[in-house]
C-alpha cells in the first residue's frame, strides 16, 4: 500500500506535465459543453416545462431538476473520454506505459497513476460546473455541494471498467461502441432530463442498472435536500462496486498487456 | 581471474513460450560486470524475448535467471531500479519536450526534481542534444530520438544497460555517433547488453557475444574467437561474370574444391574459405580458370553469422 502510494507520487510530475500541455484543448469539451446543455435545457426548455407545472419533477424548477443530473452525467462523460483514447495511446500509440514499467513502477502502479489523473480531470471539471450551477440558482440545498464527490464516484465507476475494456482492444474502433451503446443512452435515459418512471417498464429497469442513474439520483437528492439515507447508501455502494470490480479488471488487463 | 568476475546476469536453461510457440528454448549464459555483451541473430531468433526477461518485464516460462543477484519473479521493481532500458521501439512521449522526457522519467526512479533536472542537463550534453532541450520530441530525427532514448535509460545511473537494436533504422552518421556514445559508456564502466543484427556493430562494441538462432545459442565467444572457430582467416571471392549460370558455378566449384577448407556457391560468385586467400587465387589461375573479378578479404562476423544461421530468409 505504501509502495503503491510512493509509486503513484512518482508519476505526479508526468501527469502534471501532460496536463500543462493539454489543458487548453480540454476547455471546450470539459467546461463549455455542459454549460451549453445547462443553458439550452435548463433555461430554454425549462421555461417551457415550468409553465406547464412541475408536479412530475417533485415541484422544483426544471433547471433545479436537471442541474444535478447534468453534473453526474458530465462526470461520466469526462471519465469515459479519459479512459478510452489516452489508455489506448499508452498501450499502443505512444506506448508510454511500456516505458513506465521498465522502471520500478508495476502495472498496477501505472493503473493507479492513470486513474488518479482521470479523477483529477473529473473533479476539476465538475467543481467548475458546480460553481456555475450554483450561480444560476440550480442548487436548492447546500448539501448539493456533495454532488462533487458523487460525480467523481460516478466518473470512476465508469472509467475503471472502460479502461479495462480498452486493454482488450487492438484499435480504437471499439470505443465508438462504448459511446454509442454506453455513454449516449446512459446520458439520455438515466434520469438526468426526466424521471425514469416515465419510461416503459423494461427500459426503466435498464436505467437502474446504469451507474449513471444512481449518480443522478444521489446528486439530485442532495441538491434538493431530499436524501433518504438507506437509498443513498445503496447508490454509493453500487457505484463503489462498479469502481472496485472495474479496477480489478483494469489491473488484470494492464498486467496481461504489459507483461508478456 | 574467473573467481573475481561478478555475474550481473545469469541464465540457466532459460525458456520463453508464447502459447505453443517457443521463442527461447533453453539458453545458458553469464554476463560479467564491465563487459559489453552482444546478442546476435536473425529476426525471430529469440533475442528480444531474452532481453525482456533480463529487463524483468517478462516472466520466464522455464529455467532460472538471476539479474544483479536477484530473482525477477520476486524482485522485479528492485532489479528495474538498477537497469537502464533502451527498447527497440522508441517509447518517448512525443507530446513532451526533450528535457521533460528525461526529468519525468527520472521521477519514476524516485529521484528528486533537482536531481532529475541536473541529470537531464548532463545527459543532453552527453548525447549532443542540449540545443534541442525545449523542442518537442515529435520534431526530432530518428537518430536524435535514439540518442534521447539512450539518455533517458541513463537517468538513473544504471549498473546494467540493455540496448535492443539501438541503431536499427538509422543512417550511417547517426549510427557512428551512437557507437561513439556507447563506447564512452563502456569505458566509464557501464555493463552493456546489446542485441543487433548488424555485424559491424557487434564487432565494434562487443567484448563477447552469442549468436542465437531458433531460440537457442548457436555459438559464444569474442568476435575474434568466433571468426577463428567458425570461419577461416580469409575469404576469396571469385566472380565469373554475368553469363555464368548457377549450374556452371557448381561445376566450377568442383574444380577448386580442394583449394579451400569450405566453398560456398552463390548465384553471382564463389566463396573460398581459406587461411591464405592469395595462394588460393594463384592456384585458381594455375588451373586455367579466369574469374572476371577476384577479391581477397578477411573473414568477418558476417561470415560466421551466415554460416551459423544460414542464408535463408527467416520471415
Amino acid at each position: 500500500m505504501t509502495l503503491a502510494l510512493e509509486n503513484g507520487r512518482r508519476q505526479f510530475d508526468y501527469w502534471l506535465t501532460v496536463y500543462k500541455r493539454t489543458w487548453k484543448g480540454t476547455l471546450i469539451s470539459s467546461f463549455l459543453l455542459p454549460l451549453l446543455y445547462l443553458a439550452a435545457m435548463g433555461i430554454g426548455l425549462g421555461s417551457f416545462v415550468d409553465g406547464n407545472g412541475t408536479d412530475a419533477l417533485g415541484g422544483v424548477s426544471y433547471l433545479q431538476f436537471i442541474a444535478p443530473g447534468l453534473l453526474a452525467a458530465t462526470g461520466l462523460q469526462i471519465a469515459v473520454g479519459e479512459a478510452t483514447y489516452p489508455v489506448m495511446s499508452g498501450l499502443k500509440w505512444q506506448k508510454f506505459y511500456f516505458s513506465m514499467i521498465a522502471t520500478p513502477l508495476r502495472p498496477a502502479d501505472v493503473v493507479f497513476g492513470q486513474f488518479g489523473f482521470i479523477a483529477f480531470r473529473v473533479a476539476s471539471t465538475c467543481a467548475v460546473f458546480l460553481v456555475v450551477i450554483a450561480a444560476f440558482g440550480g442548487l436548492d440545498s447546500p448539501l448539493g455541494l456533495l454532488g462533487l464527490p458523487v460525480a467523481l464516484l460516478v466518473g470512476m465507476a465508469a472509467a475503471a471498467p472502460v479502461a479495462a475494456y480498452a486493454t482488450k482492444l487492438d484499435n480504437d474502433a471499439g470505443f465508438a461502441m462504448v459511446f454509442r451503446f454506453g455513454v449516449v443512452p446512459a446520458f439520455l435515459f438515466s434520469g438526468a432530463f426526466f424521471p425514469v418512471s416515465q419510461l416503459p417498464n423494461w427500459i426503466e429497469w435498464l436505467a437502474y442498472v446504469s451507474p449513471l442513474w444512481h449518480g443522478v439520483e444521489l446528486c439530485r437528492d442532495l441538491s434538493l435536500g431530499t436524501v433518504e439515507p438507506w437509498l443513498a447508501l445503496v447508490n454509493v455502494l453500487y457505484l463503489l462496486a462498479w469502481f472496485l470490480v472495474g479496477t480489478w479488471l483494469a489491473i488484470r488487463g494492464f498486467n496481461r498487456r504489459l507483461i508478456r | 581471474m574467473s573467481e573475481q568476475r561478478e555475474s550481473l546476469v545469469q541464465l540457466r536453461g532459460l525458456k520463453k513460450a508464447y502459447g505453443a510457440f517457443e521463442a527461447v528454448r533453453g539458453i545458458d549464459l553469464d554476463v560479467w560486470r564491465g563487459e559489453a555483451f552482444g546478442f546476435l541473430g536473425p529476426n525471430g531468433a529469440g533475442k528480444s524475448s531474452t532481453m525482456r526477461m533480463i529487463g524483468a518485464v517478462s516472466p520466464a516460462s522455464g529455467g532460472t535467471l538471476r539479474i544483479l543477484g536477484m530473482d525477477p519473479a520476486t524482485d522485479g521493481p528492485a532489479i528495474r531500479a538498477r537497469l537502464g532500458v533502451c527498447p527497440q521501439d522508441d517509447t518517448l512521449d512525443t507530446e513532451l519536450s526533450v528535457h521533460e522526457n528525461l526529468t519525468v522519467y527520472g521521477r519514476y526512479f524516485g529521484l528528486s526534481r533537482a536531481e532529475c533536472r541536473s541529470r537531464a542537463d548532463e545527459l543532453l550534453e552527453f548525447v549532443s542534444l542540449t540545443d534541442k532541450a525545449k523542442v518537442k520530441v515529435d520534431e526530432l530525427s530518428g537518430g536524435m530520438k535514439r540518442r534521447l532514448t539512450i539518455a533517458r535509460s541513463l537517468v538513473s545511473k544504471p549498473d546494467l544497460l540493455l540496448l535492443d537494436e539501438p541503431t536499427t533504422g538509422l543512417d550511417p552518421q547517426a549510427r557512428h555517433l551512437l557507437w561513439d556514445k556507447l563506447f564512452r559508456l563502456k569505458q566509464a564502466g557501464v555493463t552493456l547488453i546489446i542485441t543487433t543484427h548488424y555485424m559491424d556493430e557487434a564487432e565494434q562494441l562487443c567484448d563477447r557475444l552469442v549468436v542465437m538462432d531458433g531460440g537457442l545459442i548457436a555459438a559464444e565467444g569474442s568476435p575474434a574467437e568466433l571468426i577463428r572457430d567458425y570461419s577461416t582467416r580469409e575469404v576469396t571471392e571469385l566472380r565469373f561474370g554475368p553469363d555464368v549460370m548457377l549450374a556452371d558455378h557448381d561445376a566450377l566449384a568442383g574444380k577448386v574444391s580442394d583449394l579451400a577448407q569450405r566453398i560456398e556457391v552463390l548465384p553471382d560468385r564463389l566463396l573460398l574459405y581459406t587461411d591464405d586467400g592469395e595462394r588460393a587465387v594463384a592456384a585458381v589461375h594455375e588451373r586455367g580458370l579466369e574469374p572476371a573479378a577476384v577479391l581477397v578479404r578477411r573473414s568477418t562476423l558476417e561470415d560466421v553469422f551466415l554460416r551459423l544461421t544460414g542464408r535463408t530468409l527467416v520471415d
